[in-house]
């Protein structure tokens, strides 16, 4: 059974019609990526899941329960964790104040030990426990944004573009980092510009354009279809 | 050109500060002031206005020109011009005023149109404009400025003189700015020039001297006026420990005589001197001490503090506890606004409906006048939990209907309610229960153990106490998961819902903690006063709490206290002040946003903020 079913959603901001009838399933254990250009409609999928927004038709169900109009809050408890655009950091926090903030809906007493593993995955971080988040440079930042989302212990990972802003090194290390995690058994929803990036790790992929799914394929298929080549991949 | 830029500068600073004195001057502050005499019949708080800004202005410039290179001779030069600016508007203004020279305000109004289209008109042809444009520059400008500038003159030759347009251009501001010689215009002229360029000119000297001897006299000349200046307090404080000779000797009625304060300021200046050259080592010492050590270093400090605290009544007398008592009731306030305010970020423009709720729910429940719903049942011991739940309540009730707007429309939708709990105490519709217009009265003073704590001594040690358990309930607060809940939705609403935190629900326990300490504080207020009128609880409350919080230090446990001492207990203190009050909040303010946005007290997060775009790489200390 899929661990979440997104059924034809339809989202709206105010009388904008964003998400016109969006379905796709991830599986549990699976990278799945969504790509498109922009304005497409992936963040508002992203916030329509994770609760921030909730769709005016068609429903979304995670681990067999229907979440369409679950509290964002209460999601998160129930592990679906998010990295939002922009990372959105805690400018004024320092890095390991952000990392316990994402630990905020725990209760059990092994937080301690998942500072520790994710200052392992990100040694840079370690370096920079005490300082300001604001004041790390942007590939950072999504570190941290993404340290920080591990640290409610998700089963559900959302990544929304991870490796925006970042020199291509560093969105190595970052897509490096994500495989890690799912190899860990998260399974990972990953909205990208970066196509090529997104396909070369992802089990399957989706394609929006304007608020519907185009087309979905498994990522290798998908590389070599012409249409994704020519808009998504840059190869004429 | 340097030189001419600094001699611009200086041109500008003089012109600012006496375009200040004139101001102030003008509203009256200038004569208001001089009521208060700082030294016995040498110095009134008016002139120390009217010297002290020309002084401060000089050192700052002298700093601004020694630190650019310029020579201190400029500098000196410099000082003495802004001290002689800073008189040239008063002067032209004392001129105008007199009736011998009245003629020359006539004469420069009707002369004013013609040189100023004149100078208007030459520039026009300095830019290389066709004649007929320059004269057609000259015509329009002359007309312009004519029509108002003839307009003045009529009006003051009908008026007859500047009193009836300028209200406070009276008797009382000639005779302070001349130096009491108002009957000898040019003798008192004299006298404001000098000595406004003497004030120039030591402030430059006093830039140039070395740090040790200008710490020394700053430190001197400083407290000297502020002993001065707040004479009337200062007498109330000693006369609780002094005998009557001693006093008379240095006090005449309220004001300092000549002889204690230059005692007053050669021991100061002493001091200013002792700390100046051995202050730095002291403190390095202090930390050079290890931490146990230091830490009894200051939990020493922190006995003495409380012990001062818990004495503070007998040392001060009643007059001054009076006002104790009420810079108490604001820092209740204050530190339950800083919880919305400070660490839920949320702008709560309404707090006076908490105060109110506070105030009304006591004067109701335990007056034993006709309103009293009791009449004498219920205590204020009793009163005072219920206080504290209904304005909680009331706080909850507001709370919801705002939740999910943020900043601007927040503090003003916040503001709409603290309106419409004043027009509420004023409505008919509440006037059997709470009396409309008239309020209740006749409120009981609280009773502990059969004594009644009628003077302000006794009520002292219930703010005290209230103060004490907010100021501890606050700090767990701050370091709770509430605590981090509401640091999140300060930082950003979206992640922290992001984060699993139910912003909606942590808003509403900030708002209603928030407004219990302002339903403790009414009630306190209440029993203070005896009687509860709806015109008690105006905007200005709300605006007060706010602004103490921001001027102390936004999230700033101490600077809440430091900052409701300043802008309550000072104003209280300064009988003189209290016209200008709110001028001198806004004067404030504006300087402390400019200079000093962090407050007074900085609390060690808004540290990190206002400095996080300085300094890219602070790292949080401890
Ligand atoms: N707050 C908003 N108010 C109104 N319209 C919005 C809002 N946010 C997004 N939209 C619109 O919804 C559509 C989908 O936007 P969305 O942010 O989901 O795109 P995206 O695929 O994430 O694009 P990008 O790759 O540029 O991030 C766009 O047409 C956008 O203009
Ligand atoms: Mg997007």
């Amino acid at each position: 059974m899929a661990l979440l079913e997104v059924n034809d959603i339809h989202t709206y901001y105010g009388n904008i019609h964003a998400l016109k009838g969006i379905s796709f399933e991830v599986d549990s254990g699976e990278i799945i990526a969504l790509i498109g250009s922009n304005g497409a409609g992936k963040t508002t999928t992203l916030r329509t899941i994770s609760g921030l927004m909730s769709p005016r038709a068609g429903n979304i169900v995670y681990a067999g329960r229907d979440i369409s109009s679950t509290r964002a809050d209460l999601l998160v408890l129930s592990g679906i964790s998010m990295v939002p655009e922009g990372r959105g950091v805690f400018a004024k926090l320092t890095v390991e104040e952000n990392l316990d903030m994402g630990a905020y809906v725990r209760t059990d007493g092994e937080v301690a030990d998942d500072l520790d593993s994710a200052f392992e995955m990100f040694p840079r971080l370690l370096e920079r426990r005490k300082q300001l988040a604001g004041t790390l440079s942007g590939g950072e930042q999504q570190m941290l944004a993404i340290a920080r989302a591990l640290m409610s212990r998700p089963r559900l990972l959302l990544l929304d573009e991870p490796s925006m802003g970042l020199a291509p090194v560093l969105v190595d290390v970052v897509f490096e980092a994500i495989q890690r995690i799912a190899s860990e058994g998260v399974t990972i929803l990953l909205v990208e510009q970066n196509a090529h990036m997104a396909l070369q790790i992802a089990n399957r992929g989706y394609v929006l354009q304007s608020g519907e799914v185009a087309i979905s394929d498994t990522a290798a298929n998908l590389q070599r279809n012409e249409v994704v080549q020519k808009t998504y991949l840059g190869i004429d | 050109m340097l030189a001419s830029e600094a001699s611009r500068r200086i041109l500008r600073l003089g012109l600012l500060s006496g375009g200040f004195i004139l101001f102030a001057g003008v509203i009256g502050m200038i004569a208001a002031f001089h009521e208060r005499e700082v030294v016995d019949d040498f110095i009134s708080l008016g002139q120390v206005l009217l010297l002290a800004t020309p002084f401060i202005t000089s050192y700052m410039a002298a700093t601004r020109l020694l630190e650019s290179g310029e020579s201190p001779r400029l500098a000196l030069a410099g000082g003495l011009a802004i001290g002689v600016l800073s008189a040239l508007p008063t002067v032209i203004l004392l001129l105008f005023n007199s009736d011998d020279y009245r003629y020359l305000l006539d004469a420069s109004l009707k002369l004013l149109p013609f040189v100023a289209a004149s100078y208007l008109a030459w520039k026009s042809h300095a830019q290389g404009n066709e004649p007929r444009q320059v004269a057609a520059t000259w015509l329009i400008a002359a007309l312009l400025i004519g029509i108002v500038s003839f307009g003045f003159a009529l009006i003051f030759e009908v008026k007859g003189d500047l009193r009836g347009v300028l209200v406070n251009v009276d008797r009382d501001w000639v005779e302070v700015v001349t130096f009491d010689h108002r009957r000898e215009l040019w003798t008192g002229i004299g006298l404001l020039l000098a000595a406004s360029a003497g004030a120039g000119l030591s402030g430059v000297i006093m830039r140039i001297l070395p740090e040790v001897p200008r710490r020394a006299l700053l430190y001197g000349l400083g407290i000297t006026l502020l002993v001065g200046a707040f004479g009337e307090t200062v007498r109330l404080i000693l006369q609780e420990n002094l005998d009557r000779d001693t006093l008379r000797a240095i006090f005449r009625r309220d004001t300092l005589r000549q002889n204690a304060a230059a005692m007053l300021f050669i021991i100061s200046t002493f001091a200013g001197f002792l700390w100046a050259m051995f202050g730095g080592r002291a403190q390095s010492e202090f930390a050079a001490l290890d931490d146990s050590r230091r830490h009894q270093v200051r939990n020493l400090g922190m006995l003495l503090f409380a012990a001062l605290l818990l004495a503070l009544p007998w040392l001060i007398g009643r007059t001054l506890s009076d006002v104790a008592v009420t810079i108490g009731i604001f820092v209740l306030m204050g530190l339950g606004l800083n919880i919305a305010i400070g660490l839920a970020g949320l702008l709560d423009l309404g707090y006076v409906t908490n105060y109110a709720v506070g105030a009304y729910i006591l004067a109701v429940l335990t007056s034993i006048g006709p309103l009293g719903l009791f009449k004498g049942t219920f205590t204020f011991w009793s009163v005072i939990p219920i206080a504290l739940l209904a304005a909680m309540f009331a706080g909850f009730i507001f709370a919801v209907p705002v939740l999910r707007m943020r900043g601007d429309y927040l503090a003003i939708a916040t503001l709409g309610f603290g309106e419409i709990i004043g027009k509420l105490a004023l409505s008919d519709w509440l006037k059997p229960l709470i009396g409309g217009a008239q309020g209740v009265q006749n409120i009981p003073k609280p009773f502990l153990f059969a004594t009644e704590l009628k003077n302000p001594e006794q009520l002292y040690y219930i703010v005290l106490v209230a103060s004490l358990v907010t100021l501890f309930v606050s700090i767990r607060l701050n370091n709770s998961r509430s605590g981090r809940q509401w640091m999140a939705i300060r930082e950003d609403e979206d992640v922290a819902t992001a984060m699993g935190i139910d912003t909606a629900r942590a808003k509403l326990l900030a708002f209603t903690l928030s407004a219990a300490t302002g339903g403790v504080a009414g009630a306190i207020f209440a029993a203070k006063v005896g009687t509860v009128f709806p015109n008690s609880f105006t905007v200005f409350i709300s605006i007060n709490v706010l602004s103490l919080i921001i001027v102390g230090g936004i999230a700033s446990n101490p600077g809440i206290v430091v900052g409701a001492v300043v802008l309550i207990g000072m104003p209280e203190l300064l009988r003189e002040f209290s016209d200008f009050r709110f001028l001198m909040y806004g004067a404030l303010l504006i300087l402390m946003m400019i200079n000093r946005p962090q407050g007074f007290i900085p609390s060690k997060l808004v540290m990190h903020e206002v400095h996080a775009g300085a300094k890219p790489k602070v790292s949080a200390s401890d």
